[in-house]
């Protein structure tokens, strides 16, 4: 049997238009041995929970630059516990203001990573989530 | 545990067959039972390739003819793959990015594959992916390869039905005689019809399909072929009685899809009705049948040969002391099997 391969899911929920910053990430993990599943940009809760689920991804990556992380996030977490996926750690990454992160953690997200965090902090967070490493 | 999860599958849970895809993509533990359980459910659901160079629009036609087909009341399991790095083992699946106006729907499952090495347009384990989405019920399985040049050809060996896409632009006549990726075609489609040239490629192509020899010399060169080989059976593919379409698609625009699933549904009562269909179950199950034979032949023979003795053998070659030919038929003598003893009363 092989090493086992993390599977990603790359998403941007919400209706900015930029994913260049989905970008860099999707190619760091993929640089980093993981298997990326990008979905574009203007995706709703329910098309990122249902595509996770599809999938079968160990971790969900959000980017989220347009402000509505407090009403995208609390709704994606609420499908995931719906779907019995709430083992499926949720990262975000994008604008968020430092005020909101506890509120975020406080519903579940695993981790906030704002602009500059670097990409092998990020790929370490998330073999740290799934392998326990 | 495993039972459980079958159960589900079979029940349709997305749930449970999303989770049962990853045991068999892992070749984890329950995968082997899996595939045991839910064999008796197979065999039912179309499956058909998409390849093409990449760029060629595999992606969007995949989505729209699985939209076309959803207008037909079918229910669609879609499995895409795209290339892993040879670099960092990781991959990017973007199909995806293409499928949206898919979401939403119950009747799709879609499921990206990294190919994980595998250089024939496949991963390896994307029949046995293939079996789950079947057992599960879903009525016909597009499988969307890796960007094809001209030799990823292993979609031909897995599908019933290959539709290969084609863009204008990608070169001239010749390389529609070429030998490779042309020929596993089943159904030409020529997409991107809205741009220059696209005429001129499918009148390449069916130029192409005019310089084909007749139907009774294929099948001859069918058996000749076969008797070159396994490498070479699927020469054996275009019998008499099927004539290859050339047809037009925009898929950006959804035009042309219709057309091809009126052509898959009528690839489908050719292979059903000439007797194809079975022929090619049963290719495909002597190939999958020998490649698992061989690797459990390999384990015997690495199990009973100590790694010593096997290494010392390796380095007599590379010296020049002893060649190839004669290292593997010594290798062979020391392994002790009775072949004469076939018992053939097991199966009955």
């Amino acid at each position: 049997m092989e090493e086992r391969k993390i599977r990603v899911l790359v998403a941007k929920p919400g209706l900015d238009g930029h994913d260049r910053g989905a970008k860099v990430i999707a190619r760091a993990l993929r640089d980093a041995g993981m298997e990326v599943i990008y979905t574009g940009l203007r995706q709703t809760p329910e098309m990122v929970v249902e595509a996770a689920l599809q999938e079968d991804v160990d971790v969900i990556g959000l980017s989220i630059l347009s402000g509505a992380h407090m009403s995208l996030l609390p709704r994606v977490m609420e499908l995931l516990a719906e779907k019995q996926m709430t083992n499926v750690p949720v990262f975000v990454g994008g604008i968020v203001p430092n005020d909101d992160v506890p509120a975020l953690k406080g519903i579940g997200v695993a981790g906030v990573f704002g602009p500059g965090t670097n990409t092998e902090a990020i790929a370490q967070a998330i073999r740290e989530a799934v392998l326990g490493q | 545990m495993v039972s459980d999860l079958i159960e589900q599958v079979r029940q349709g849970s997305r749930r449970a067959v999303a989770r049962l895809i990853t045991q068999v993509e892992n070749e984890g533990p329950l995968a082997q039972a899996a595939v045991t359980a839910l064999y008796p459910a197979t065999g039912r659901a179309h499956v058909v390739g998409v390849t093409g160079a990449p760029g060629s629009g595999k992606s969007t036609l995949v989505t729209e003819l699985a939209k076309a087909l959803r207008k037909e009341q079918l229910s669609v399991g879609i499995v895409a793959v795209d290339p892993t790095s040879p670099f960092s083992g990781g991959a990017l699946l973007g199909d995806r990015v293409r499928m949206r106006d898919l979401a939403g729907d119950e009747g799709v499952f879609i499921r990206s594959m990294a190919s994980r090495g595998s250089l024939g347009g496949l991963a390896r384990t994307t029949a046995a992916v293939i079996k789950v989405l079947d057992a599960a019920g879903f009525d016909v399985i597009l499988v969307e390869t890796v960007g094809a040049g001209q030799v990823e050809v292993d979609i031909a060996r897995t599908a019933h039905t290959t539709l290969v896409i084609e863009a204008p632009g990608m070169g001239d006549d010749i390389q529609t005689i070429k030998a490779g990726i042309l020929e596993i075609a089943d159904i030409l489609v020529v997409n991107k019809m809205d741009r220059p040239g696209a005429a001129q490629t499918v009148k390449s192509l069916k130029m192409m399909l005019h310089l084909a020899p007749t139907p009774a010399e294929i099948r001859h060169h069918g058996r000749q072929a076969q008797a070159g080989g396994p490498a070479q059976a699927s020469g054996l593919r275009h019998r008499a009685g099927w004539e290859i379409p050339v047809l037009e698609a925009t898929a950006t625009e959804g035009k042309g899809m219709i057309e091809i699933v009126i052509a898959l549904r009528e690839h489908r009562n050719y292979l059903q009705s000439s007797g194809e269909w079975l022929a090619r179950e049963k290719e495909r199950s002597q190939r999958e049948v020998e490649q698992l034979l061989q690797a459990a032949w390999m384990a015997r023979w690495q199990a009973a040969v100590p790694p010593a003795a096997r290494e010392q053998t390796m380095e007599a070659v590379a010296r020049r002391e002893l060649d190839p030919y004669t290292a593997a038929a010594r290798l062979m003598e020391q392994v002790k099997c009775d072949w004469s003893n076939y018992d053939d009363t097991w199966l009955r």
